[in-house]
């Protein structure tokens, strides 16, 4: 029982779920919505379940002083903060007039999330160049044919490059995005709908059960 | 423009400087910055689904006792039976019982693979294939670009086609392959890094016009 109820959850969930895509009635539509419903329903249960998880961890930390404590209560502080700013102010800024004050959750992230995120997103230029250089050494045919493409779409997005090259760059960049990349890009996505649906047949049938925690 | 007075814009700066710090090596300051950024974001997701996805979709139906998508009480049943299941997920923390919180992960499970086999299927498979069968023609420029794509999809797939050894014709095909692949990474790179080094100039933009007023 521990076992064949959820594997049959899955493989009836699933299976009418797939199937419902080729019987066009109202009902199997309004089945779908409702599943859709059901999905965000619970996985808002799972995402409380990753906070109460977060918070056991943090708290874990703070309270037995191990080493690196204080930013557990960093973390923790932030967390309360933000929850207690989301459920007690306004969080859409379609919520305050203009000019107003837009209230601490909106404030909190224009000024902490949102250059948090982006200055981390912007670190990745520094490391994927150094990345870069030690990968893309032109030491085989097939690092030279990515290291020359990679430099070609470089300079052809940038005014520079169609400065020193009069107008190719930009041309040559656009055709190996519109061509090459979109050959390679279609082969990788219909092997990854292969993958993606073989997975999921696996799944239905209950050959793939690493959710049930290695059972 | 003078510097700015703006306690928001101090905090940002403050914030952007504490990441960068990175650069020189692993520091506090980005630590600290790092754990804020990890509970200010898992927070702010928390609210956001609270108040903007499951506020509309449950509590509100629930509020009112109706459910437009199923009138009646078995709508407002169809509503309350999935709370009950996901509250079956905190079982986990329960040595004897976490079992039982398999349920909702299989139902999860369940609700996501039914619609993705024939979602992909669907959409990364034929929608893909379905550009590619073109007329072969030479006559422009942008024909004979099509059958290069053609070209390179099936070349891709056979290079990602292990089932026989790339050997001969096979092995020809798929070297061409790797080629078209090796094209559209460095592509994907070039651009990659494009947007990266676009969003590095946003940063620095922002800390000499906003913060600092040293440009217009």
């Amino acid at each position: 029982m521990r076992r064949q109820l959820p594997l049959a959850i899955t493989f009836i969930t699933a299976f009418t779920l797939a199937v419902q895509y080729f019987i066009p009635h109202r009902t199997f539509e309004i089945l779908y919505e409702v599943s859709q419903v059901w999905l965000q329903i619970v996985g808002a249960f799972a995402m409380v379940l990753g906070i109460v998880s977060l918070w056991q961890l943090h708290w874990g930390k703070a309270r037995g002083r191990k080493p690196g404590w204080g930013y557990s209560i960093v973390t923790l502080v932030c967390l309360t903060a933000m929850i207690v700013f989301g459920f007690t102010g306004p969080t859409k800024l379609g919520e305050v007039g203009p000019g107003e004050w837009i209230g601490p959750f909106n404030w909190s992230y224009d000024n902490v999330l949102s250059p948090l995120s982006a200055t981390m997103f912007a670190l990745l230029a520094y490391f994927i160049a150094s990345a870069a250089y030690r990968a893309f050494r032109a030491r085989t045919a097939l690092a030279t044919i990515l290291l020359l493409s990679a430099v070609i779409v470089m300079l052809g997005r940038v005014p520079l490059g169609d400065v020193i090259s009069f107008g190719l760059f930009s041309k040559v960049a656009n055709w190996l995005l519109y061509v090459p990349n979109v050959a390679a890009k279609r082969a990788i996505v219909i092997g990854v709908g292969l993958g993606v649906a073989a997975m999921s047949l696996k799944v239905m049938l209950g050959i793939e059960r690493s959710y049930m925690g290695g059972e | 423009m003078p510097i700015s007075t703006d306690i928001g814009v101090w905090v940002a700066v403050f914030f952007t400087l504490c990441i960068f710090s990175f650069l020189y090596k692993d520091n506090p300051f980005y630590k600290f910055a790092e754990h804020v950024a990890v509970g200010v974001s898992a927070g702010y997701w928390f609210v956001v689904l609270m108040k903007e996805t499951l506020e509309p979709a449950v509590f509100l139906p629930l509020k009112q006792g109706r459910w437009n998508l199923v009138p009646g009480p078995f709508g407002i049943f169809l509503l309350i039976l999935p709370v009950l299941i996901g509250l079956l997920l905190f079982f986990r923390f329960s040595k004897k019982y976490n079992y039982i919180a398999r349920i909702p992960i299989a139902l999860i499970y369940g609700i996501g693979a039914g619609p993705t086999l024939v979602q992909y299927l669907q959409n990364s498979v034929i929608r893909q294939i379905q550009p590619t069968m073109v007329k072969i023609s030479f006559a422009s420029w942008d024909s004979f670009s099509e059958v290069l794509i053609a070209v390179g999809v099936v070349c891709g797939l056979t290079y990602f086609f292990f089932s026989k050894e790339h050997r001969g014709t096979i092995g020809a095909v798929a070297k061409v392959g790797i080629w078209t692949l090796m094209i559209g990474f460095g592509a994907t790179f070039g651009f990659t890094v494009m947007a990266r080094v676009s969003l590095l100039i946003g940063r620095f933009v922002f800390l000499m016009r906003d913060w600092l007023g040293v440009i217009s």
